[in-house]
């Protein structure tokens, strides 16, 4: 009686120890075969991984990013739709914060606080930040956007649905909807030029130097060594998104 | 042992197989050809993106006729400035040569775009004027050469 009480005991540890084992095998090779399971990593170490980084204050608010940007990605320029743009933050004397945007900054910025009643102000410009643990992607029903080998995040326009998901998800407000494609459309850190070697449009024309763009894995690019010697921060770093837009002398009044 | 399985059990199982190879066999065309050739998403994208014709030709292309701008801007505190971020983009110029492909600014809003004054700008970031007091009713390429800003024009 114990004897077979044992055995049985042993039968079922070995049959359920051998599924375990096969279920086990069975996901592994489900993980190579990567398109059934959700694939994130991992990623090709000979292409660049791209940082951006953006420094307030060299930034003197000239809009030439904004206005390039719509030019050199055909942006239709009505209604009120960028992939980037320029924000005017204003901290008051009395603690207030006046933050403007006239037309994305496009057309310069007129001051509209008063000298005396300014505490501090300053430009921040603002675009997708090519987040490496982005939410647009993870909400993405279709898999119509995705983080490129390079870590430029991109959007599959025959394959978009425009609903509008990611519109909502990204927390930095980088996304709409193109009004005249309907589906979803972002910055792509001019993905076409940098294929061609040429820097990003808004890069290209940046009269001050203020953003820089480079390969986070080349620990002797320019990027890394301006990310070495000075204090930067991301946007929100609260919210894990894994950000790659690294912004120097960043105030706490950005939002 | 000898397990009994219950006809209605085959007969379900037999649904679920039937129903799940027409799930692979749909999902087999449905399904784009490079979907999940380097992750969640359709490889062919990434062509895609790269497609779009560039507007930006960058300065190198501008300088490769243009040497004698090249060799003014060089000599002032304008140097550092590319070609396009005042002219704007310069690709149809550059395959077309024609002086009407390419912007030639003037005015003084657009200078003020960066010169304005303005609390946001660092003062020695950028030289700034007040652009209300500061020889009103003239334009500043009267006086000044865009290229070459403090070689005053007589």
């Amino acid at each position: 009686m114990g004897n077979e009480k044992i055995k049985t005991s042993r039968r079922k540890f070995l049959k359920s120890a051998g599924t375990l084992a096969g279920v086990t095998i069975a996901f592994q090779w489900l993980k190579s075969s990567q398109v059934l399971l959700f694939a994130t990593e991992p990623k090709d170490e000979n292409l660049p991984w791209y940082g951006i980084v953006i420094d307030i204050e060299k930034c003197i608010g000239c809009g030439s990013c904004a206005r390039s940007c719509k030019e050199e990605n055909d942006v239709p320029e009505e209604p009120f739709f960028f992939r980037n743009w320029v924000e005017q933050y204003t901290v008051k004397n009395d603690g207030s914060v006046d933050i403007v945007s006239p037309n994305g900054g496009i057309d310069g910025f007129v001051q509209r606080v008063p000298d005396e009643d300014i505490f501090k102000s300053f430009f921040v410009p603002k675009m997708c930040n090519h987040c490496a643990k982005s939410p647009c992607i993870q909400v993405c029903p279709v898999g119509a956007t995705y983080d490129s080998p390079e870590g430029v995040v991109l959007i599959d326009e025959k394959y978009c649905i425009g609903c509008r998901y990611c519109v909502q998800a990204c927390p930095y407000g980088c996304r709409f909807i193109h009004p005249v494609k309907k589906v979803a459309n972002k910055c792509t850190l001019c993905y076409h030029r940098l294929k061609k070697n040429l820097a990003p449009a808004c890069m290209e024309v940046c009269p001050t130097g203020a953003r820089m763009y480079g390969n986070l894995r080349d620990k002797n690019s320019d990027l890394v060594k301006f990310l070495k010697e000075h204090t930067t921060q991301v946007l929100r770093p609260n919210l894990n998104t894994g950000a790659k837009l690294y912004y120097n002398a960043l105030s706490s009044e950005v939002r | 042992m000898k397990f009994y399985i219950p006809p209605q059990l085959t007969r379900l199982a037999l649904a679920f197989a039937i129903f799940i190879s027409l799930f692979l066999v749909l999902r087999h065309f449905l399904v784009p050809d490079t979907f999940g050739q380097y992750g969640h998403y359709r490889g062919a994208s990434l062509i895609d993106n790269a497609l779009p014709e560039i507007h930006y030709a960058g300065q190198e292309a501008c300088f490769e006729c243009h040497q004698d701008i090249q060799d003014l801007k060089a000599q002032d505190v304008h140097s550092s400035i590319h070609c396009e971020t005042c002219h704007g983009p310069g690709q149809k110029h550059v395959t077309s040569g024609e002086a009407a492909d390419i912007l030639k600014p003037t005015g003084r809003e657009f200078c003020g775009r960066c010169h304005t004054m303005n609390a946001a700008r660092q003062k020695n970031a950028v030289f700034q004027v007040d652009l209300n007091k500061h020889n009103i009713g003239k334009n500043c390429i009267e006086c000044h050469n865009p290229h070459q800003p403090w070689e005053m024009k007589k």
